[in-house]
């Protein structure tokens, strides 16, 4: 009896290809899917014909919204999505790092006003190769991402 | 309008502030422009100079001045947030000049304070009006800023005049020489950010290397409160001093300058010499905040 586990295309949800090899589990973590009720498949390091190694997540029964996306595209700005329908893809997209961030990240400057008060983070992107911010409230270039 | 941030004042707009500075400056009939308006002053922060300064302003200007020099006695001690704290004073105030510890919090004021917020400083980020006023006496002293040679000295890091000083210098063609221990230096990112703008930025450690060939030398104090120690602090207070000697080895024409208080940094013996500026930078600090407070208020 053939014991090999083959991973079975999803019926709907949503697939992330081509993350950075080895940052599935951090995009697992930033999408709250380790607390996901339905089935989550996760691939990595497999090969990719242009990348190298790459990881690959689907999600049963989900579809990202924008601040999923925005996670996403900051810690691997070339993956892309497949939305699955009736186990075909119903939309092909690639993720895009936005401009601004709000309310996903914390500043990393620990004399930030907003370590303190009742106010979501806001970062405004100066460069998406290599990565960029800075937080307009202290105005400091941030050293690293630090999600919320 | 606001004036939260040294970043985002235009040439145009510092140019404009400098223009109506010099006339509150020469002349005094510019006052009781803001007769029946009041200023919230908000210091979460001791101040002398800025405090005092902005109330000597409104006062100029025929206004008067309501608020705190400490949170002690105030319901912030009770706990109530910086936000709430704006909101309040925004009702019955119409303009509000604040300080505060924390860096943004002066941004994060002006989203929602219903009047005008001007930034005293807040943490180590940024004072504009210091910035401006500096710019003034630079102006008033030197002329035209362009290939002007700036060395700014002291705690780099720390101090909250250097880093807006430069950021506002970049609007012009300026070389900027910072003088500090490395571990006081300028931190990376605004280094890189006058670079950006194309300005010239060298980084020494030693006065001595840089003062003969200085247009102005911009002496700023180690702060003790920023440290985490005293044996932190004792480590590189005193590690920058301006004497007659050091000043003999400077250009006739270098202007002095300093955001006071000074520790130890300019001996009392310079004090007498003409191209030290420190005593009527501080003065030029009121015709530059009249010039804030009116654009606050009415632009």
């Amino acid at each position: 009896m053939d014991k090999t586990l083959k991973v079975q295309k999803i019926e709907e949800g949503t697939v992330i290809d081509h993350i950075e090899g080895g940052k599935a589990w951090e995009v697992i973590k930033l999408l709250g899917l380790d607390d996901y009720p339905a089935t989550v498949t996760v691939l990595s390091r497999v090969n990719s014909k242009s990348k190298g190694k790459k990881d690959i997540i689907k999600i049963e029964g989900s579809e990202l919204d924008k601040d999923d996306l925005d996670r996403v595209a900051l810690v691997s700005p070339h993956a892309s999505v497949n939305v699955i329908a009736g186990c075909g893809i119903k939309k092909k997209y690639n993720v895009e790092i936005p401009d601004s961030v709000k309310g996903i990240l914390k500043c990393t400057n620990p004399n930030c006003v907003t370590h303190s008060e009742a106010v979501l983070g806001q970062f405004k992107v100066e460069s998406k190769d290599p990565l960029r911010l800075r937080c307009i409230y202290c105005e400091r270039a941030q050293n690293g991402l630090e999600f919320k | 309008m606001d004036f939260v941030s040294t970043r985002e004042e235009s040439k145009e707009l510092i140019e404009s502030v400098l223009a109506d500075a010099a006339k509150y400056d020469s002349d005094k009939d510019f006052t009781k422009q803001a007769t029946g308006k009041i200023l919230g002053t908000l210091f979460f922060e001791p101040s002398t100079r800025t405090q005092f300064s902005f109330q000597c302003a409104m006062e100029r200007l025929g206004g008067s001045v309501v608020g705190f020099s400490s949170i002690a006695g105030t319901s912030v001690k009770k706990g109530e947030s910086l936000l709430d704290t704006v909101r309040m004073f925004g009702g019955y105030v119409d303009a509000i000049a604040m300080r505060h510890s924390l860096e943004g919090s002066s941004k994060l004021a002006s989203e929602v304070s219903p009047v005008p917020i001007i930034n005293a400083g807040d943490g180590s980020h940024d004072h504009p009006t210091q910035s401006l006023l500096d710019l003034y006496t630079i102006r008033k002293s030197l002329g035209d800023f362009n290939n002007l040679r700036i060395g700014i000295c002291g705690d780099l890091r720390y101090g909250r005049t250097g880093r807006p000083l430069s950021i506002a210098l970049s609007n012009w063609d300026v070389n900027i020489t910072y003088i500090s221990p490395p571990a006081l230096s300028m931190d990376r990112g605004t280094v890189r950010y006058l670079k950006g703008k194309g300005m010239d930025v060298r980084e020494v450690v030693k006065l001595d290397d840089a003062i003969e060939e200085l247009d102005v030398l911009y002496m700023t104090r180690i702060q003790r409160e920023r440290f985490p120690s005293e044996e932190d602090y004792k480590k590189y207070a005193g590690a920058y001093v301006v004497d007659g000697g050091l000043m003999d080895k400077a250009n006739e024409n270098m202007i002095l300058m300093h955001p006071l208080p000074r520790i130890d940094e300019i001996r009392p013996e310079v004090d007498n010499d003409p191209r030290a500026k420190y005593f009527e930078q501080a003065k030029n600090g009121i015709p530059t905040r009249m010039a804030v407070i009116m654009k606050a208020l009415f632009e």
